[in-house]
């Protein structure tokens, strides 16, 4: 019996790709580790190994073909003795498994993959976003940009790449440092080409040591210089979170307000997709806490790059966080030489009349998926974009709230002594006349997010439970 | 070729077989990984399999073993079952953790594995834990840690080498160098590459060992795990190895030659080394290695079997394992 060796998926999200170049040619014998092709995906040139022992006997895709889809058998492999003879037709067995049930859930971006390496998923991940993100429907009653600005479209991972960029060059004392950000252009590649265009003493490399380069960043603030350390993810920040909140957000207040601390703590934040409880925390709530520290959760590209700009100009310490799964997104960011939006303000995204819903981060794109559905069934969403966690802008939600008498807070991360029980409390302080339901709030399950694929899909919130969350203070159903 | 030290048939067999299920377990990964079944982070040890292999061979039954989320190796040499752990990789409710940990997360109490764990340097002071509690409970047993040269450069390592060496805790330290920490080579991430030499300041002996040949890294463990057991303390034992493959599944790992890897693969390799001596000693032939290797795959095979067909978690799992019961 040959070998049917088949066309492989170099992530779960990846479908088809092309069959650059053959290693071996019919009749070579090959052993295991010994590389057979090399395919490429949308950036990504990867080489298959042989796992097998044989000889090569039939070629059944071409060099160079494009879009061979996963699964399809490209190479037939004889083993030990066989000879032409024993190869079999190949059948068109495509090797598309289809998923644990529970992996495609409702919250289809999320649970369609899993998440690979840091390294260079993002292709794939942002094909999928493309293809199955909804319209972003947002109504930027607030925004300010001129009238007749024109509009580029923009992925969020580079909106951030371009904020800072902006800001280098602004400003000789802005620089980067942290894993991977240089050589390799970032794990997630939001650096990408800084370095060629800054150098070596402005994007900088730092050893894995969280602790240490958080420090080595709140002292080059201390001394005159604008940081931006990156964490590859947030989770790894929980290495470092004494030098954030005891030497970069306590030190105004402890040097009498003469001891600044300019620096920005950035990179992605939350759940990203089946990477299990310890890469998987979303620390809004934790950050949001802290005084001292002026806390910023973009959710579209243009406040990515708007409120990054801010940032990175603002005196303060300041947390920065983004969204793993949201770096692929594309959407219009404003041509403007120096686009900023200011930190702590929050946003209306969709004016509505009957329930307003806060959000930040991914989950206002949630939020605006449940808004559709709603407004479906008759009832009028408001969306307000949190942007900001610290300064919260209560007045934007309080002002909503007086209009609308409901509230729904959702948020991704934990429920307890989370953002939305904040915000809770201080439309009870606040408006509590005005409301006609006690506040609903939605978050993550309370459990460490799990690995399986369909609890993870159980334990992260999701439009439909949003959808519900309204219903129940507009009493429906 | 390195030198290749004293053993027996029987050893030697065994040794084989016990790298050959890592390697032909992680290629299965790999593939099932391709085919979607798997998602995450997978982090495979191809290339390494002569470290832990090596080390497990010098370790008595009870000693601990603690490691990052590279640990599917660890696993299956302290006799882990291929199963559960390819039904974790999953997701499945067969694995080690019930699906809920993944590749990153499993355990066992039984076959005295701590981990699986996620963040870089984390398992190296709560190894040394492990350390302490053996040296409480005056058990007999030590504690091997094991890391990245990448992770070789957290502050809780040294903080925790401190300890370990003011304590006199039986744990060893090691340090599998296989020169890259993702993209970073080690040239770029450290001021003195001599990993083995980083205990020094504080007292604690280090050696550095080639990691791709499995019996060097006996010997140097079964060194020092006498000192450890004695109660002179730790030891750092620099493995030197590489990694075939990228960091995780989908790097492309263009931060290094294909000659590079061709060369650790083709003059280096731990199994083929071991291969050349069984037959060179006339203690095994072809034929029977190929057995070895047909019994080896129907292990995976089976493995793989139970990892796609093992049921996903029940819903109702989700709230478990949080806390436990009290009953005070
Ligand atoms: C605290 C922390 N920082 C960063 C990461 C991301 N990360 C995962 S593995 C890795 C490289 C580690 O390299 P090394 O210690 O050499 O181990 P290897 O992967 O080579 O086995 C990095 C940076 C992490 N998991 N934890
Ligand atoms: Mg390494």
């Amino acid at each position: 019996m040959s070998i049917n060796i088949q066309m492989p998926a170099l992530s779960p999200t990846m479908e088809e790709g092309t069959l650059t170049a053959w290693m071996v040619k019919e009749g070579d014998t090959v052993k295991s580790g010994d590389v057979l092709a090399e395919i490429e995906t949308d950036k990504a040139t990867m080489e298959i190994e042989s796992i097998d022992e044989g000889v090569v006997g039939k070629i059944l895709v071409a060099e160079g073909a494009q879009n061979v889809a996963v699964g399809t058998v490209i190479l037939q492999l004889l083993e030990d003795g066989e000879g032409a003879d024993d190869l079999s037709a190949p059948a068109a067995t495509l090797l598309t498994p289809s998923p644990p049930a529970g992996m495609q859930a409702q919250d289809g971006v999320h649970n369609e993959g899993g998440k690979m390496d840091p390294v260079l998923q993002r292709d794939e991940r942002d094909k999928r976003y493309d293809r199955v993100s909804p319209p972003v429907q947002s109504t930027p009653v607030e925004m300010d940009i001129p009238a007749g600005t024109e509009m580029h479209e923009t992925s969020i991972r580079d909106a951030l790449r371009d904020a800072m960029a902006e800001e280098m060059r602004r400003d000789e004392t802005v620089f980067v440092m942290g894993e991977e950000v240089a050589e390799y252009q970032g794990a997630y590649k939001v650096t990408r080409e800084l370095l060629q265009e800054f150098g070596a003493k402005r994007v900088i490399d730092t050893p894995i040591t969280e602790h240490g380069f958080a420090g080595i960043g709140v002292g080059a603030a201390m001394g005159g210089l604008k940081p931006i350390v990156e964490f590859m993810t947030w989770n790894f920040a929980m290495q470092a979170i004494d030098h954030i909140i005891n030497s970069a957000a306590k030190t105004l207040y402890m040097s009498g307000g003469q001891m600044r601390c300019p620096i920005v703590f950035r990179g992605p934040n939350g759940a990203a997709s089946r990477v299990g409880a310890q890469h998987s925390h979303d620390y809004s709530s934790w950050y949001a806490n802290v005084p001292g520290l002026k806390v910023v959760a973009p959710y579209d590209a243009a406040d990515a790059k708007g409120l990054l700009k801010s940032a990175i100009r603002d005196p303060n310490p300041i947390v920065f966080l983004e969204h793993e799964m949201m770096y692929g997104e594309i959407m219009d960011v404003p041509e403007m030489d120096d686009y900023l939006v200011p930190i702590g303000k929050a946003l209306v995204r969709r004016v509505g009349t009957d329930v307003t819903i806060t959000a930040h981060s991914r989950m206002v794109g949630r939020a605006l998926e449940a808004a559709d559905i709603l407004a479906g069934e008759g009832i009028s969403a408001e969306i307000i974009d949190l942007r900001t966690l610290r300064p919260l802008d209560s007045n934007t939600i309080i002002q909503s709230v007086k209009k609308t008498n409901r509230i729904v807070c959702a948020e991704e991360g934990w429920g307890q002594s989370g953002i939305g029980a904040e915000i809770a409390t201080r439309v009870m302080e606040q408006a509590f006349d005005y409301l006609d339901a006690p506040p609903a709030r939605v978050f993550q399950k309370d459990v460490p997010l799990p690995y399986a694929g369909n609890l993870e899909a159980l334990s992260l919130p999701n439009a439909q439970d949003v959808v519900n969350a309204v219903k129940e203070v507009c009493y429906e159903d | 070729m390195a030198n290749i030290g004293k053993t027996t048939k029987k050893e030697l067999l065994q040794l084989y077989r016990e790298m050959l299920l890592i390697r032909r377990f992680e290629e299965k990964a790999g593939q099932l990984y391709g085919m979607g079944l798997i998602a995450g982070f997978c982090h495979l040890y191809i290339g390494q399999e002569a470290v832990v292999t090596g080390v497990n061979a010098s370790l008595k039954d009870g000693d601990q073993m603690i490691t990052s989320y590279r640990d599917h190796g660890h696993m299956l040499a302290l006799g882990m079952d291929a199963s559960g752990v390819m039904a974790e990789l999953t997701g499945r409710s067969g694995g080690y953790s019930k699906g809920k940990g993944g590749s990153m997360h499993m355990f066992s109490v039984e076959k005295n594995f701590y981990g699986g764990h996620g963040i870089v340097g984390a398992q190296v002071p709560i190894g040394a834990g492990l350390g302490l509690a053996n040296k409480y409970l005056e058990n007999g047993k030590i504690s091997t840690v094991f890391f990245g040269d990448g992770a070789a450069n957290q502050g809780q390592v040294y903080e925790t080498l401190n300890m370990a060496q003011l304590w006199k805790l039986p744990t060893l330290f090691i340090i599998e160098n296989n020169q890259y920490a993702m993209g970073t080579s080690i040239a770029r991430s450290t001021a003195q590459k001599d990993l083995y030499k980083r205990g020094l300041s504080f007292g604690v002996k280090g050696v550095q060992v080639d990691g791709m040949d499995v019996l060097a890294v006996r010997d140097a463990t079964k060194k020092a795990a006498r000192h450890a057991r004695s109660g002179k303390g730790p030891m750092i034992l620099e493995m030197m190895t590489y990694r075939y493959r990228g960091h995780s599944m989908s790097d492309p790992a263009k931060y290094r030659t294909r000659e590079e890897v061709s060369e650790m693969r083709d003059e280096h390799d731990p199994i083929d080394m071991v291969k050349n001596r069984l037959l060179k000693e006339e203690w095994a032939d072809l034929n029977a290695l190929k057995a070895i290797d047909k019994d080896i795959k129907s292990i995976v095979g089976d493995a793989v079997e139970f990892a796609k067909t093992s049921p996903e978690p029940d819903p109702s799992e989700l709230y478990t394992d949080v806390l436990l019961e009290v009953d005070l």
